[in-house]
């Protein structure tokens, strides 16, 4: 703002100081009207100084005065639109409605504050009469004698309390201190329950045991969004990919616990073709015809591992792109994951897919129990 | 200030006199009713976090009004046609009912967003104008750190707040907030089922963050706002090295009116231009994002700009993993969490105090440097802005990968390596731009300024004519003190002074805050000739003598 405090130093313009100097043809005039300004006390950064010529600041105030007229005529503005108009027919109804109501608020309402701070931004500059001062600084630390007193107060007032010489006094009071500034972390126990072993296991084992006192091999896999169970013929073409979740979770979990438990087994299938897929050891039956399921939860730091690319076969989470191999395992390809999305058993009964067994490792990001 | 002063009217007599006589006020009012406030574009950033923050005071009740922090489910009904009979939480449908079907509610929730990212725009931007002009010196070390914890606390508080309204991203957020819990070692499923109260998502994180959100921050908040006010009144804001500064005065137009109606207008501009944003920009409409659904994430997924360094640094951290003795250390989380933020908050934290350490200066200071005249400060500011921004930017490595066509392990490669050498990169061209400046300050000392005036000489030689600097330039000019030498390692009898290592690290850390220091004094008469020049050059001699 002020002309003065300006950080360059080495400005190019022409000095004054020498007085009259002939020009020499072909470079910039030696400029005389900035000579005028450069005199020492140009500074106002605010204020006109001591003396204002009447004639502008009369301009000036007229300036001021309609600006401040302008934010008047907002704020009315406001009021008269909000009465009148945004609530028209019984309120608003949908996006149309609300973003002309924030139009016309809005911009009613930003009128009116930057008229306003216009206005008062000109009325400082122009009509403010008054002269830069000076202040002394004073040293902020007390002189030595009055220091020392007060030191010898304060070890004055600790004898006369007693609190020095009477040690089991003391002693006594900080044992009796020490409890108390525990007990606000004991009373925070119960904002959540103990990890246990809920991270190792997730509702596809519930489902899983739920189907097997029924009688049956595994737990149907079903579309998330849709809760229709998935035949093998319907997941035929290569290259698809969808979110599963295991059958029945919508009867059989209380309802404020979906989310919670979804959280945790929602699963991706995806279609893989057969000559490209390499079952990892000991799996080799945990697929059906290149069809596998991994977690959905990236084991980075949970977010939905979702995009799929059909041509590379990779698994990429748009968190922080995390790549996984679809064929291979679901290992790492890239990214600041460290390890493979766990995979879901996967077989075919009466020609749905079932699950036949939960996760065989946690699934999401790693914790300090994991192992 | 008029001339013909009358006697005060009576209504102002009467309520001064109704207050000091209960109050005793007026001494106080008497003494700082005029108190100087030193003038610099840069000291109003901190101005624009102070009315941002009473903007979002102003727009937050509001919303509370309505808000409900509550992650029952219920199913929409609103005006809202897209997400009618969609399940979602209390949460989120009143974040819609306030959009959608409170008047006004829209734009509040817009002020309020834009206002929250103004406010961390310009703590930053006041932080850094702070540490530049090396303003957090002695005395003012303790506010540096008040600055600091609210700094800190804004990253919370902003954090928690997109959170709440319960949609896709703030959800895929605190999904990310429960992955880095889980990722500390010993403690970390407990700090994040006592979170969550119990596991993720479950029914506790909106109410607790509301209430984090709403009372326990912003009281911090205003608490530190108010220490740093105060702190700052009473020892006088510093003043950038121009005429009439000095550490013994101040000089400046008065509090009241001036700087009294100059930061009213202030106010009124933040709140103008956040209006304004509120009204024609949008942001974080969450209503195309839909409810929140563990399984569901939009690609492009970010977070509010203050976080993205968090996001960055996650990002592009190689996947690192310890499993040994039956516990899994997750170093792929936990180093990029909290290594970036730890190396920038406890290194901002320390510096006045290491720096006071190593240049012995234990002096007062109410006289900015210029940035130039403090090389190494500069440049481990720049290297320290240089780690920040690149983290910040591989926050978005996906966005810039799709834009501009590039792959995004490329980009994710890219910031692996610059995360090393940008910095380092950053520190050195910045030294050397700071004591190229110095010289160049050093010359127009010495020979003046250019006047812009060619003279031809009667041997046919042209020159430009040099002049000496004006007064108020010179002061700026010369505002640079010339670095003390350091102590001698012998004294006078030739004896070592006893120096342990810390001692040696100390010499060492100090020659190296000395090492290319020019002097920039004046030269006796001023004019230019030859004799300045070598002037110039020998005091640089004499260093290297010294060395």
């Amino acid at each position: 703002m002020s002309d003065e405090n300006k950080e360059t130093a080495g400005s190019t313009d022409p000095r004054e100081e020498g007085g009259r100097r002939e020009r020499v043809i072909g470079t910039p005039s030696p400029a005389r009207d900035k000579a005028l300004l450069a005199e020492d006390d140009i500074s106002a950064p605010a204020g006109a100084g001591d003396q204002l010529d009447e004639e502008s600041a009369k301009r000036a105030e007229r300036i001021v005065a309609a600006l401040f007229l302008l934010a008047f005529a907002a704020s009315v503005t406001f009021i008269a639109y909000f009465i009148g108009w945004s609530g028209r027919d019984g309120g608003m109804h949908g996006v149309e409605d609300a973003r002309e109501t924030n139009f016309w608020l809005g911009g009613t309402m930003a009128l009116a504050f930057l008229a306003m701070a216009v206005g008062v931004t000109i009325w400082v500059r122009r009509l403010m009469t008054s002269k830069p001062i000076v202040q002394e600084r004073h040293d902020l630390a007390a002189d030595e004698e009055t220091r020392s007193a007060f030191a010898r107060d304060f070890v004055e007032g600790a004898e006369d309390s007693g609190i020095t010489k009477r040690p089991l006094l003391r002693r006594t009071l900080l044992l009796a201190a020490a409890p108390l500034g525990l007990a606000p972390l004991v009373l925070l126990r119960d904002l959540g329950p103990l990890p246990e072993k809920k991270l190792r296991s997730t509702y596809w084992a519930a489902a899983v045991e739920r189907a097997k006192a029924e009688g049956k091999r595994g737990v149907r896999l079903v579309v998330d969004g849709t809760n229709k169970p998935l035949r093998v013929s319907d997941f035929a073409a290569p290259g698809s990919m969808i979110t599963v979740l295991p059958e029945g979770m919508e009867e059989h979990v209380p309802h404020e616990e979906l989310l919670t438990e979804v959280a945790k087994a929602v699963t991706i299938l995806i279609n893989v073709p057969a000559a490209d897929f390499k079952p990892a050891p000991g799996r080799g039956n945990w697929h059906v015809n290149g069809t596998v399921a991994y977690s959905k939860v990236c084991t980075h730091v949970g977010c939905p591992a979702a995009l799929y690319e059909q041509t590379t076969h990779h698994i990429l989470c748009p968190c922080h792109q995390s790549t996984f191999d679809a064929t291979n395992a679901a290992k790492v390809v890239f990214g600041p994951a460290a390890r493979p999305l766990p995979q879901l058993p996967l077989s075919v009964e009466d020609g749905y897919l079932i699950a036949t067994d939960d996760y065989q490792e946690p699934v999401g990001p790693s914790f300090w129990e994991r192992g | 200030m008029s001339e013909t002063t009358t006697a005060p009217p009576k209504a102002v007599e009467g309520t001064l006199g109704f207050v000091d006589e209960r109050l005793g006020s007026t001494t106080f009012f008497g003494r700082n009713v005029k108190k100087v406030f030193p003038d610099h574009w840069s000291f109003m950033l901190g101005e624009i976090a102070l009315y941002s923050f009473i903007v979002l005071l102003l727009t937050g009740v509001y919303l509370t009004f309505w808000f409900k922090p509550s992650m029952l489910e219920v199913v929409y009904d609103g005006s809202y046609t897209n997400l009618q009979g969609v399940a979602m939480s209390e949460a989120y449908a009143s974040t819609l009912h306030i959009s959608f079907d409170v008047r006004g509610g829209l734009l509040m929730r817009q002020i309020h967003h834009w206002a929250a990212i103004l406010f961390m725009a310009s703590i930053l931007a006041h932080m850094l104008r702070v540490f530049f002009t090396g303003a957090y010196r002695k005395p003012r070390e303790l506010n540096w750190l008040i600055g600091l914890a609210m700094f800190t606390l804004g990253i919370l508080e902003g954090l928690f707040g997109y959170s709440l309204p319960d949609d896709l991203l703030s959800g895929t957020g605190l999904r990310i907030t429960q992955g880095v819990a889980e990722s500390i070692p010993v403690v970390g499923t407990y700090i994040y089922m006592f979170l969550f109260g119990g596991e993720f998502p479950g029914q506790d994180i909106v109410p607790r963050l509301y209430m984090l959100h709403i009372l326990l921050i912003p009281a911090l908040l205003l608490a530190l706002v108010t220490a740093h006010l105060m702190i700052m009144w009473h020892q006088k804001h510093t003043a950038m090295p121009v005429k009439h500064q000095s550490e013994k005065q101040v000089y400046g137009y008065p509090f009241y009116p001036v700087f009294m109606a100059k930061t009213g207008a202030y106010f009124l501009f933040v709140f103008g231009v956040t209006a304004l944003f509120g009204a024609f920009f949008q942001i974080n409409p969450v209503w195309l994002y839909g409810p929140y659904d563990p399984g569901a994430i939009s690609s492009g997924s970010q977070p509010d700009w203050y976080m993205g360094f968090l996001e960055g640094s996650l990002r592009i951290m190689p996947a690192w993993e310890i499993n040994a003795w039956g516990h899994t250390l997750s170093l792929s989380v936990l180093i990029p969490a909290l290594l970036p933020l730890g190396i920038i908050m406890t290194g901002a934290a320390v510096w006045p105090f290491v720096e006071a350490w190593v240049t012995g200066d234990k002096r007062q200071h109410h006289v900015n440097d210029r940035p130039r005249n403090a090389p190494v400060r500069t440049a481990i500011g720049m290297a320290a802005v240089t780690f920040y921004g690149l983290l910040w930017i591989a926050g978005a490595n996906d966005i810039l990968a799709e834009r501009f066509h590039i792959s995004l392990f490329a980009t994710t490669w890219f910031f692996r390596v610059t995360f090393f050498v940008g910095p380092v990169l950053a520190y050195i061209i910045t030294k050397r731009i700071c004591i190229g400046l110095q010289r160049k300050d050093a010359e127009s000392v010495a020979h003046g300024v250019e006047s812009g005036v060619i003279v031809m000489s009667p041997e046919g030689r042209f020159s430009e004519r040099h002049e000496p600097a004006r007064e108020a330039e010179m002061h700026v000019l010369l505002s640079k003190e010339t670095a003390l030498p350091a102590a001698p390692d012998r004294d006078a009898a030739g004896i070592p002074a006893a120096k342990g290592p810390v001692g040696h690290l100390r010499s060492r850390l100090n020659r190296a805050w000395t090492l290319d220091d020019i002097p920039i004094e004046e030269h006796g008469n001023g004019g230019h000739g030859e004799g300045e020049q070598k002037a110039i050059e020998g005091s640089g001699e004499s260093r290297e003598a010294k060395r």
